[in-house]
């Protein structure tokens, strides 16, 4: 009977964690941010988490329009509606492609180090210290993390988009030979502002949501030691990767059967 | 770390070139052009089918397009579909008694409204109906029709043979 017992431990081990994580989150969504010393704080995120990404974000989002534009071609070509590029381009990557691979990137690029600077600093007791200090360590150095990813990641899937789109119009057009004209026009009617770009926006959000607070708690929530910053940063990417892609079927499940 | 200064300008940068973006796929790939409504007037016309028709569907007068689909509802009576189409103001001259007809765009391509002009003097207005209307071919009822046709013509031949015997 002791593997009950055990599954019973562990249970309530994860529940436990799942509200720890979840009070984080309420401290950093209700308590009144103060505006004038935040504000300079959030900035420095923004650049720290955002524009410090923009390259691999523009980087890959090229490459992955040019590769969606090459494979497209040779598929459509021969049904011979190869003049179909554009949509086919523009969809997969407003709906899909550009939220969840911006997630991931943004997991892999921000999320970890955000996880390895505030365990650091949980091992080597700044935040301790900060408390000793009277100055609130979530205010300080929590709370602006979370609302420079919460900024970053929409900012960044529009970019991503836009550049993977640039780079199929690169491929589709210049290289393969397809008629400007055909590709944008096509582009535009089946293309909705409110249901392709919009809904891309909102998985974007909550996007940034999942990832940054699964950061934030598995930094702060790390073993104290530098094992356990290690295994804190690994389950960062791993698990903001895999609810990415869980949360990312399930709004589009919502979005597409209008629930 | 750069100063502060400096990360607020690359900050700003950054929020000029995400908005830029959005911008870009609002108007250039999404071609978001009803955020400025044209100038408009709403006819309906009664169809029995009308295939895969949807809201904002082109209408168009010789391949040109001059409106789009606004609203489809159906007829509980005559059970119909009752189709609002918005016409742009400035082809106010369509006469009323044009005739319009559901037809599809390609082999397999999305449908659209033709509207043939006729020759009356009135033209059509806000709220005036067209009488004419063209339902919309479905594939499947005219290979229907074809193989049954078929079958037919077999089973002719398939008589006369059992005569001639």
């Amino acid at each position: 009977m002791s593997w009950i017992a055990t599954l019973g431990r562990s249970g309530m081990d994860s529940i436990r964690e799942l509200g720890k994580s979840g009070i984080l989150l309420y401290r950093i969504l209700f308590y009144p941010p103060n505006i004038r010393k935040g504000f300079p704080l959030v900035v420095q995120q923004v650049y720290m988490e955002g524009v410090l990404s923009l390259l691999i974000i523009i980087v890959s989002g090229l490459f992955i329009g040019m590769v969606l534009a090459l494979q497209g071609y040779h598929t459509l070509a021969k049904f011979g509606a190869s003049q179909q590029l554009g949509p086919l381009v523009a969809l997969s990557v407003t709906r899909e492609l550009g939220p969840v691979v911006t997630a991931i990137l943004f997991a892999g690029r921000a999320g970890s180090a955000v996880t390895a600077e505030i365990a650091l600093m949980k091992v080597t007791e700044q935040l301790s210290s900060m408390e000793m200090m009277a100055v609130d360590p979530l205010r300080r150095i929590i709370s602006p993390r979370f609302w420079g990813g919460f900024i970053s990641i929409p900012l960044l899937t529009l970019i991503f988009n836009v550049v993977a789109i640039y780079g199929a119009y690169l491929v589709g057009v210049r290289w393969l030979g397809l008629d400007a004209g055909v590709f944008w026009s096509n582009m535009q009617s089946s293309v909705e502002f409110h249901s392709d770009i919009v809904n891309g926006i909102i998985k974007s959000i909550v996007f940034g949501v999942a990832v940054t607070w699964i950061a934030l708690v598995q930094g702060y929530f790390a073993i104290p030691t530098s094992a356990g910053i290690a295994s804190a940063t690994t389950r960062s990417v791993v698990y903001a990767s895999l609810v990415v892609l869980g949360l990312d079927f399930i709004l589009t499940a919502m979005m597409i059967g209008e629930w | 770390m750069p100063s502060q200064r400096l990360i607020e300008m690359l900050v700003g940068l950054f929020l000029l070139f995400a908005i830029f973006s959005l911008a870009v796929l609002a108007f250039k790939v999404s071609g978001l052009t009803n955020l400025f409504p044209t100038k408009s007037y709403a006819v309906t016309a009664a169809f029995d089918d009308i295939g895969g028709l949807k809201i904002r569907s082109p209408i168009k007068i010789g391949g040109v397009q001059v409106g789009e689909v606004s609203n489809i509802a159906l007829d509980s009576q005559l059970f119909k579909a009752i189709v609002t189409m918005r016409i742009n103001d400035q082809y106010n001259n369509i006469p009323n008694d044009s005739s319009a007809g559901i037809y599809t765009s390609g082999l397999l391509g999305d449908n659209y409204i033709a509207i043939t002009p006729m020759y009356s003097k009135t033209v059509l207005k806000e709220g005036s109906t067209i009488e004419f209307t063209n339902s919309a071919m479905v594939l499947e009822k005219l290979i229907g029709q074809f193989i049954y046709k078929i079958g037919n013509s077999g089973n002719d031949k398939g008589e006369k043979n059992a005569n001639a015997q």
